[in-house]
C-alpha cells in the first residue's frame, strides 16, 4: 500500500565509510520508537522529554535481554545495555519538520555497518522501511514543499524506484529468486486447495487438511528460516565478517595483522601495550572481505588509557562476527587470558599460537582447559553471586546492582557452542607462517569451506531480510490459528500474507495468481 | 407512416434475472419503466442450474436482499430445498444455497412485475437505440457517490466524458420509446448461437429467439463487444433414473430465509431431496474417444469460456489423473420430471452424450429430455462502464449481468440492481450507489469487472474478497440495509427493525463485556466440566466466550444477568417481536452476531485496520477529464492502461495491471498539484 501514514525510516545519507550516517524517522511513532531505543550517559530515556528542534547526545542501545536501570546515577549507560553507537539525535515535531510529522534524526557515527544496524534497530522497533523518496512524497503531500517542486517530487520517485529496482534485483541471485519463487508456489497451492474447498464444498473435502497444513508451514517456516540465516552470511559476504584481534599485550596480534594486511599499518615495537586504541582495517582473504580491529593489549593494568583500550576491546569482540585471539607461546598462561577467553563468549574463534619459532610453553591442550576452566566458572557464577534474585527492585542498594550487571553478563554467555566454533593454528607473524592455514580455517568456519564458489543463497538486502522476517512470522501466525483449532478460511489469510510478502522480493504482485492457480489446479463446480 | 411513439423514463433491455432487478428498483423509485423481453414466458427463466445462492452467490443474494432487490424474496417463495454451505468452517464463508422450482420461480417473479406500479412488461425484440450527440463540455458530476465522504471534493471537479446521450430506443417492429436512461440486461441472447455438437442453432437459452440486431447499433455507438460463451448440461426424465444407487442429499433441517425480510417461521417446509452419483472410466473413455466432435476441440466453438463450470470434456481432458467426477441429479421442479445433470454439461454430440450419460451409476437407462449444449453470445468489456454501470462515454446508457461479462444467476441480478438504481439516481439527480470492495461482495463484483480485464464469464468467489471476515452473510443487513432505506427500496418498517437489531446486538455484546465472573468453585467447576482451563483472576463472560470450546449458548449457567437482561430487551420501547423468541429470550438471529463479534473480534479489528488504509486511496478521486498525457514521470505502460481504464479513484488506478505503486504516488501528487493550482 502506498498511502500508509505509518512510521517510516531510512537511512538519509549516502552509505560511504567516511564520516556520518543520519538514520531518519518520520511519522507518528517516530518519536516513541526513538525513545524506545535511546538512552543518555546514565542510561536514562531522554528522547520523548526533549524538546522540538534540539539535538541530543546519547547511546543507540540494543536491549534484547538487558535490565533497565532508571535511576542509577552512579553508572554509566553501558553498564546496563550492550551499546551500538554514540549519536546525535535531532529531534522535530510535527507540524515543524521536514515531512509535517514527527520526525527524528538519528546521527550515527559508528560506520556502514553500525548505520545498518541502527536502522534494523528502527525497523524492529516498529517502524516500517521507506520506499523510495516516501519522505519527500510525505513532505509534499503535507503541504511542506511548494508546488514548483512536485515535478522533481514526481521524477524522484521514479528514478529512485527504478535504481531501488534495479539494485534490488541485482542483489537477488538467479538461484535466490528461484528458491523464493518456489516457496511462492507452494503457498500458493495450499491457499488455492482451501479456497476451492470453500468455494465448491461438495467437491473438495477439508478432512484431515489441518495437519497436513501444519505440517507444511513447518517446512516453510524452516525453509524461510534458512534464507534468513544466510542473511547474516550475505552480510558478511558483503560487508566483511567483522573480525577483532584479541590477545595479551605483545603477543604480535599487530605484526600479525601486517601480515595480513602485506603492510606495515599498526606500530609495531617491541614494548607492550604500544596500540592503546583500536584499528580498522579492510582486508580480502581468498575472496572473503574481513574488517579487521586490532585492540590494545589485554591486561590488568592501572593506566587509564590502557583501560579504556581494554573496554573498547570487549566491546568490539561483543559485536564481532569472529575472533582471532593471538597467543604467545613462549609465555605462559595467566589472568588476562583468563580475562581474553571470558571475552570470547562463545564466538567464532581461531586461536593463533603465535611465535612458534620460540620455545614453546603453551600448549593447544593448556588453552583449552583454561578455556574450559573459565567456562566452567561462569556458570557456576550466577547462582552463587546473585543474592538479590528474590528481592524486589526497589530494595536493590548499589551495591547489589553491580552484582546484577554481572550477573546478567554471564548469564548471557553461550560457552555450549565454543569449542565448536573454535580452531588453533600455529604461526609465526615474524617468519609469515601460517597464513595460508588461517585463510582456510576462515573458511571453514564461515563458508563450510565454499566461498570459491559461492554458490550458497544469500540474502544482503535489508528490504527483503524485513519481508522474509514478515513471511515468517505471517506462517507462525497460520501455526497459531491452527493451534487454536480456528477454522480452515483463517488459515489463508495469513498465508496471503506470507505469499504477498514473499512477492514483494521478487517483484511480483498477488494480481490474479490464485483464481488462475484454483481454476488450473482443482476440478471445480457444475 | 404513423409508428407508436411512447415516452418513459426508463427502457430495461431484457427480462432475465439483471432486468428483473433493474426495473423493479427503477419503478419503485417513482420512475415510469418499460421492461423488454422477446417472450414474456421467460421472465426470469433460470435456464441452466435449478438453484439459487451457493458459495459466495448466497453472499451476493443476501446485500442483493439488504438493498432492496427481490431476489431474496422470491427464493423465499419458491424454494423447495434449502442448504447452509459450510457450515463446519469460519461464519464468513457460510454460504445458503437453495434448490428452486424453476416454473414457481418465473411466475412468482413475474407475478412482482405484473403488480408493480409504473412498470410495463413489453414483449418486443429492441433493436437499435437512439441517442444524440452531446458537447462534451458538460459536466459530468462525478462527486456523486452513495457515500459522501468518500469523495474527495476538492479534486474532484473534472468536467465528463460523455459524447452521447441515449434518449430512447426502437422494437424491431419498429415502435419507439423514448426514454431517460437505459439499462441493457441482454444476457446470452446478443446473436445467440447454440452448439449440441455439429448441430448448430441460432437461438438464445433454451430455444428461445435471439436478438440478432441491437448488436450492429451498439456497434455504431462505439460500444466494443466481444464473444463469450457457457454451457448446460442436460435434462433428464427423473422415471427413468434409478435413484437407488445414488446417494440422498437432503436439505438443512433448520431452514435459514434468504431474504432478511422473511420470517424463518413462514418457510419451514418439507423439502426435495437430490441426488449424488459418479462418472467412471467407461465415461471418460467414450468422452475421449468422441473429443474430435466436440465444438470446442474442434475449434468451431471461438468464445471464451468459464473455467469454473468447466464442460465435462474439460474436466476429463484437463484432470485426466481424477478416475471420476460428482454428478448431482437436482429436480428442476415440483410438478415436472425434469432432473438437472449437475457437473456433466458439454457440448458433445446427441448420441456422444447420451452414451456418456449412460455409463453413470442409476443414468443406465435414463433418457434425455433436453440435450446440454454450448451457447454463445455478444458482451462487452466492462471496462467501458463507470462503477456506476453507466457508460463511460454514453450518458444515460447502463448495463448489467452477464452482458457485462459475469455469469450465474445472482451476480447477474446485482449489477441490475445496482444498475437500475443509478439510472434512477441520474435521473433524480441524487447520488450514485458505489460500493467499494470493503462494503460488499458487489462492490468486489462490480470493481472487477470494471478494473480488471476479465477474459471469461465472471463468477463472484469468496477468495476474490480481500475482507471476507467482515463481508459476511449473515450481517449483509447491518451493512447495506441504512444504504437501501436512504435509496428508498427499503421500507421504514424494515429499517426499524434493523435499527431494533443493532440496538439489541450492542446491548448484549456490552453486557457480555462488562459482566465479570470470579475465580469462584463455580465458575471453575463449570470450565472444568466442559474441559476449559481455570481462571486465575476474574474474567468477563465475553472472554469465556472467546475460547474455542466455548460459546454463548454453554455459559448461560454462569450468566446469571442474563434472564434480567432478556427481561429489559423485552420490555424495551420499540423491541421488534422478531428478534425475541417466544419465551422472551433473544433470537437465534441476534444470538449469532453477538457470538461472531465475540469470537472473532480480533482478527475482525485486524481487518477493520486494513480497511481504512484502503479506504484512503479509494476516497482520492481522479478528474473523468484528467489528460494523462499531462502527468510527467508515468511510465508508459501505466500511462497507456490509465487512459485505457480511466479509474475513477487513485484505490482504483492501483489495482490496474501494468500500474505501479511508484505510477499511483507520481498520480497522487499530480492530482494534488492541480488541486493545490485551482
Amino acid at each position: 500500500m502506498i498511502l500508509k501514514n505509518d512510521t517510516i525510516a531510512a537511512i538519509a545519507t549516502a552509505l560511504s565509510d567516511s564520516g556520518i550516517g543520519i538514520v531518519r524517522i518520520s511519522g507518528d511513532k517516530a518519536i516513541e520508537i526513538a525513545d524506545s531505543l535511546i538512552r543518555s550517559k546514565s542510561g536514562k530515556r531522554m528522547i520523548a522529554s526533549a524538546k522540538s528542534h534540539t539535538i541530543q547526545y546519547g547511546f543507540v542501545i540494543d536491549d534484547e535481554g538487558s535490565k533497565e536501570f532508571e535511576n542509577s546515577s552512579e553508572f554509566s549507560v553501558s553498564d546496563f545495555f550492550r551499546i551500538v553507537d554514540e549519536v546525535m539525535v535531532s529531534v522535530f515535531r510535527a507540524p515543524k519538520s521536514y515531512t509535517k510529522e514527527d520526525v527524528v534524526e538519528i546521527n550515527c557515527h559508528g560506520g556502514v555497518l553500525v548505520t545498518k544496524k541502527v536502522l534494523e534497530l528502527v525497523l524492529r522497533a516498529g517502524a516500517r522501511l521507506a520506499e523510495p523518496g516516501e519522505f519527500t512524497k510525505r513532505a509534499f503531500l503535507n503541504g511542506r514543499i511548494d508546488l514548483a517542486e512536485a515535478e522533481a517530487v514526481m521524477d524522484l520517485i521514479h528514478s529512485k524506484n527504478e535504481l531501488a529496482i534495479k539494485a534490488s534485483t541485482a542483489q537477488l541471485r538467479g538461484d535466490l529468486s528461484n528458491k523464493i519463487r518456489s516457496l511462492r508456489e507452494e503457498i500458493l497451492y495450499e491457499i488455492a486447495f482451501i479456497e476451492s474447498a470453500l468455494d465448491d464444498p461438495e467437491h473438495i473435502s477439508l478432512d484431515g487438511y489441518p495437519e497436513r497444513l501444519n505440517e507444511k508451514c513447518d517446512h516453510l517456516i524452516e525453509e524461510v528460516q534458512r534464507l534468513l540465516d544466510s542473511a547474516e552470511n550475505g552480510r558478511m559476504v558483503k560487508e566483511g565478517i567483522s573480525t577483532v584481534i584479541l590477545g595479551k599485550p605483545n603477543a604480535g596480534k599487530s605484526s600479525l595483522l601486517n601480515m595480513i594486511l602485506g603492510q606495515e599499518r599498526a606500530i609495531v615495537t617491541d614494548v607492550a601495550g604500544t596500540t592503546r586504541d583500536a584499528l580498522e582495517e579492510y582486508v580480502n582473504l581468498r575472496g572473503i572481505h574481513l574488517n579487521m580491529i586490532d585492540t590494545a593489549g589485554i591486561r590488568d593494568t592501572d593506566d587509564l588509557v590502557e583501560k579504556i583500550g581494554v573496554e573498547k576491546a570487549r566491546k568490539y569482540a561483543m559485536d564481532a562476527d569472529m575472533i582471532l585471539y593471538v597467543v604467545d607461546t613462549s609465555v605462559a598462561l595467566d589472568e588476562n587470558d583468563k580475562e581474553i577467553l571470558s571475552m570470547i563468549n562463545g564466538k567464532k574463534t581461531i586461536f593463533l599460537l603465535n611465535k612458534s619459532d620460540l620455545e614453546q610453553k603453551v600448549s593447544e591442550n593448556d588453552i583449552l582447559s583454561l578455556l574450559r576452566f573459565v567456562k566452567d566458572e561462569n556458570q557456576k557464577d550466577p547462582t552463587e553471586n546473585n543474592p538479590t534474585e528474590n528481592n524486589s527492585t526497589e530494595s536493590i542498594s548499589t551495591e547489589s546492582i553491580s552484582t546484577i550487571k554481572i550477573s546478567t553478563e554471564k548469564h548471557s554467555l553461550k560457552y555450549g557452542e565454543m569449542e565448536s566454533d573454535i580452531s588453533m593454528i600455529s604461526t609465526s607473524a615474524a617468519l609469515g607462517e601460517g597464513l595460508d592455514l588461517l585463510e582456510k580455517e576462515i573458511e571453514k568456519l564461515f563458508f563450510h569451506g565454499d566461498v570459491k564458489q559461492n554458490d550458497q543463497m544469500m540474502i544482503t538486502n535489508l528490504r527483503h531480510k524485513q519481508e522474509l522476517e514478515n513471511a515468517k512470522n505471517a506462517l507462525l501466525l497460520v501455526k497459531k490459528s491452527l493451534e487454536d483449532g480456528m477454522p480452515e478460511d483463517f488459515y489463508s489469510i495469513d498465508l496471503m500474507q506470507a505469499y504477498a510478502s514473499l512477492g514483494s522480493i521478487v517483484g511480483e504482485e498477488v494480481g490474479d495468481d490464485l483464481v488462475e492457480e484454483i481454476f488450473s489446479k482443482f476440478c471445480m463446480g457444475k | 407512416m404513423s409508428e407508436i411513439r411512447e415516452k418513459v423514463d426508463v427502457c430495461v433491455v431484457g427480462a432475465g434475472h439483471a432486468g428483473c432487478e433493474a426495473a423493479l428498483a427503477c419503478a419503485r423509485l417513482g420512475l415510469e419503466t418499460v421492461i423488454f423481453t422477446v417472450s414474456v414466458d421467460s421472465i426470469a427463466l433460470m435456464p441452466c442450474n435449478p438453484n439459487v445462492g451457493g458459495s459466495s452467490k448466497g453472499h451476493l443474494v443476501r446485500e442483493l436482499d439488504a438493498l432492496g432487490g427481490e431476489m431474496g424474496k422470491n427464493i423465499d417463495k419458491t424454494f423447495i430445498q434449502s442448504k447452509m454451505l459450510n457450515v463446519s468452517k469460519g461464519p464468513a464463508v457460510h454460504s445458503l444455497r437453495a434448490q428452486a422450482d424453476k416454473a414457481e420461480y418465473s411466475r412468482a417473479m413475474r407475478k412482482v412485475l405484473e403488480s408493480q406500479e409504473r412498470l410495463t412488461i413489453k414483449q418486443a425484440e429492441v433493436c437499435e437505440l437512439l441517442w444524440e450527440d452531446i458537447n462534451s463540455n458538460e459536466v459530468h458530476n462525478n462527486k456523486s457517490f452513495t457515500n459522501k465522504e468518500q469523495a474527495n471534493d476538492d479534486s474532484f471537479n473534472g468536467k465528463g466524458l460523455f459524447d452521447k446521450r441515449v434518449i430512447g430506443v426502437k422494437t424491431f417492429t419498429g415502435a419507439i420509446y423514448e426514454c431517460k436512461a437505459v439499462v441493457l440486461c441482454t444476457g446470452t441472447y446478443l446473436r445467440a448461437r447454440c452448439l449440441c455438437g455439429e448441430a448448430i442453432t441460432y437461438t438464445g437459452p433454451n430455444g428461445l429467439q435471439a436478438a440478432t440486431h441491437l448488436t450492429d447499433s451498439l456497434k455504431k455507438m462505439g460500444i466494443e463487444l466481444r464473444r463469450f460463451k457457457t454451457g448446460t448440461p442436460a435434462r433428464m426424465d427423473g422415471r427413468t433414473i434409478d435413484y437407488s444407487k445414488m446417494e440422498e442429499q437432503f436439505g438443512d433441517e433448520r431452514i435459514v430465509p434468504f431474504s432478511f425480510s422473511t420470517d424463518p417461521e413462514s418457510i419451514q417446509k418439507e423439502q426435495a431431496s437430490c441426488w449424488l452419483t459418479y462418472t467412471n472410466k467407461a465415461t471418460h473413455d467414450i468422452i475421449r474417444a468422441n473429443l474430435d466432435r466436440s465444438p470446442i476441440y474442434a475449434g468451431i466453438i471461438e468464445g471464451t469460456g468459464p473455467r469454473y463450470c468447466p464442460s465435462i470434456e474439460d474436466k476429463v481432458v484437463k484432470f485426466a489423473e481424477k478416475e471420476r467426477h460428482q454428478v448431482f441429479l437436482e429436480p428442476e421442479g415440483l410438478h415436472t420430471h425434469e432432473m438437472y445433470v449437475g457437473g456433466m454439461s458439454s457440448s458433445l454430440p446427441e448420441d456422444v452424450q447420451l452414451a456418456m450419460y449412460r455409463t453413470v451409476p442409476g443414468l443406465e437407462h435414463c433418457k434425455i429430455v433436453r440435450n446440454a449444449y454450448a451457447i454463445e453470445y455478444d458482451c462487452i468489456n466492462a471496462k467501458q462502464l463507470n462503477p456506476s454501470l453507466e457508460f463511460k462515454k454514453i450518458k444515460g446508457l447502463f448495463a448489467g449481468g452477464q452482458f457485462n461479462g459475469s455469469s450465474g444467476y445472482e451476480e447477474a441480478a446485482c449489477q441490475g440492481l445496482v444498475a437500475g438504481i443509478n439510472a434512477a439516481m441520474e435521473i433524480q439527480g441524487r447520488n450514485f450507489l458505489v460500493m467499494d470492495r470493503s462494503e460488499s461482495y458487489i462492490g468486489v463484483l462490480i470493481d472487477d469487472l470494471v478494473t480488471k480485464d476479465n477474459r471469461e464469464p465472471y463468477r463472484m468467489m469468496t477468495s476474490r474478497a480481500e475482507y471476507r471476515l467482515l463481508l459476511r452473510q449473515d450481517n449483509a443487513d447491518r451493512r447495506l440495509r441504512k444504504k437501501g432505506y436512504e435509496i428508498g427500496l427499503i421500507s421504514e418498517e424494515e429499517y426499524q427493525d434493523l435499527l431494533c437489531k443493532e440496538k439489541l446486538i450492542e446491548l448484549e455484546i456490552a453486557r457480555l463485556k462488562e459482566t465479570k465472573v470470579g475465580a469462584n468453585k463455580e465458575i471453575q467447576s463449570f470450565l472444568e466440566r466442559h474441559e476449559s482451563m481455570s481462571l486465575k483472576t476474574a474474567a468477563s463472560l465475553a472472554e469465556l466466550i472467546c475460547r474455542p470450546e466455548l460459546n454463548y449458548a454453554m455459559i448461560e449457567e454462569i450468566d446469571s444477568g442474563r434472564a434480567e437482561a432478556y427481561k429489559t430487551y423485552c420490555s424495551m420501547e420499540q423491541v421488534r417481536s422478531r428478534y425475541l423468541t417466544a419465551d422472551g429470550k433473544l433470537s437465534k438471529e441476534i444470538i449469532d452476531q453477538v457470538e461472531i463479534e465475540i469470537k472473532y473480534e480480533g482478527y475482525i479489528v485486524r481487518q477493520k485496520r486494513q480497511v481504512e488504509q484502503y479506504k484512503k486511496l479509494e476516497k482520492k478521486m481522479i478528474p473523468a477529464d484528467l489528460n494523462y498525457d499531462d502527468v510527467p514521470s508515468l511510465r508508459l505502460e501505466a500511462r497507456q492502461k490509465l487512459k485505457e481504464f480511466r479509474p475513477v479513484s487513485l484505490g482504483q488506478a492501483s489495482r490496474i495491471s501494468g500500474v505501479s505503486p511508484a505510477d499511483v504516488s507520481v498520480l497522487h501528487i499530480y492530482l494534488e498539484r492541480q488541486q493545490r493550482n485551482s
